[in-house]
């Protein structure tokens, strides 16, 4: 492996921070710390900051939630997931990335494309009748992540499923906030 | 009981409930991985508050993040503030945000259209 050429592409892409294992609670907690200390030393707005917060929240525990979905069926390689988060001119990115079972695929994919079809205005009222009436899974999810995401970035959901073999796919999502 | 407190935690918020004063406090960062589990308690001390509640309940709301697996917790706090408000208690909700955080005034807002008691939007300087 060819760690110089990890450390280049990482340095040319401005990455400030890059994850590849297990979501673990504990983690959550140090990279939301890591992040704040390294938002607050970059004297970045607070606007900013709390925008770049809310949603890498949302992203990590989504990523955090899924794998505990996944665990049950597949081996320890398929619960291990990836995210970065970087920083270009004054757009933050945030890409994650994690196994999907092949089978979950199309209801994921029709959310996604709901919350993309609406607008700001539409995307609250959508917000506030899931939150009202959508059912919540026994961790709390509950399906308010990705229309939050939306709202607060203001941007569609950027994401792709790459098929690995018959059983999973590789589901990234590509996030960006910036000072809109 | 006549206080329910929990301290503050980086990723849940502090609770003080003083059930024979009829004030609600949470105030920090919720953003717990399982938020169900946090608010039980909460849920439960306001289902014992309902039956003794005083003529007025005011209820302050200071976060400065919470996740949308907390938003719904939040929401069924607030449902139960409705039954109380119902049950004859004036219930008001003093909702807190930092000047700059449109986010957090619109999540207020958002609560504001869902549950019948009065809100208060109160914005506080960092």
């Amino acid at each position: 492996m060819d760690v110089f050429d990890i450390y280049d592409k990482m340095e040319r892409n401005n990455i400030l921070l890059s994850f590849k294992g297990e979501i673990t609670s504990d983690l959550l907690t140090s990279i939301l710390q890591i992040m704040e200390n390294k938002m607050d030393n970059m004297q970045e707005e607070p606007k900013m900051k709390k925008k770049v917060y809310n949603v890498l929240v949302e992203c990590l525990q989504n990523l955090y939630h899924h794998l505990d979905e996944i665990t049950e069926v597949d081996s320890e390689k398929i619960r291990s997931a990836i995210f970065t988060i970087g920083k270009m001119d004054s757009k933050y990115s945030i890409i994650t990335g994690n196994y999907i079972l092949n089978e979950n695929i199309s209801g994921l994919k029709a959310r996604l494309d709901e919350v993309n079809s609406l607008n700001k205005e539409e995307l609250k009222e959508y917000y506030k009748r899931v939150l009202n009436n959508g059912e919540m899974s026994l961790k709390g999810g509950g399906g308010l992540g990705m229309i939050d995401i939306a709202r607060k970035t203001g941007e569609k959901l950027d994401y792709n499923f790459l098929e690995i073999d018959n059983k999973v796919s590789f589901f990234t999502l590509n996030i960006k906030v910036s000072n809109q | 009981m006549e206080k329910y407190s929990i301290e503050g935690t980086p990723k849940t918020p502090s609770i003080n409930f003083d059930l024979n004063g009829g004030i609600l406090e949470v105030k920090g960062r919720s953003i717990p991985e399982n938020s169900i589990e946090f608010y039980k308690p909460l849920v439960d001390a306001l289902d014992k508050y309902a039956s003794t509640a005083k003529p007025t309940t005011t209820v302050n709301v200071q976060l400065e993040y919470f996740n949308t697996s907390s938003s719904k917790c939040i929401l069924d706090v607030f449902k139960k503030l409705e039954g109380i408000n119902k049950g004859g208690s004036a219930v008001t909700i003093n909702w807190h945000y930092e000047e700059d955080d449109e986010d957090m005034l619109e999540a207020g807002e958002d609560y504001q259209a869902i549950i019948n008691v009065p809100f208060k939007m109160i914005m506080v300087n960092e």
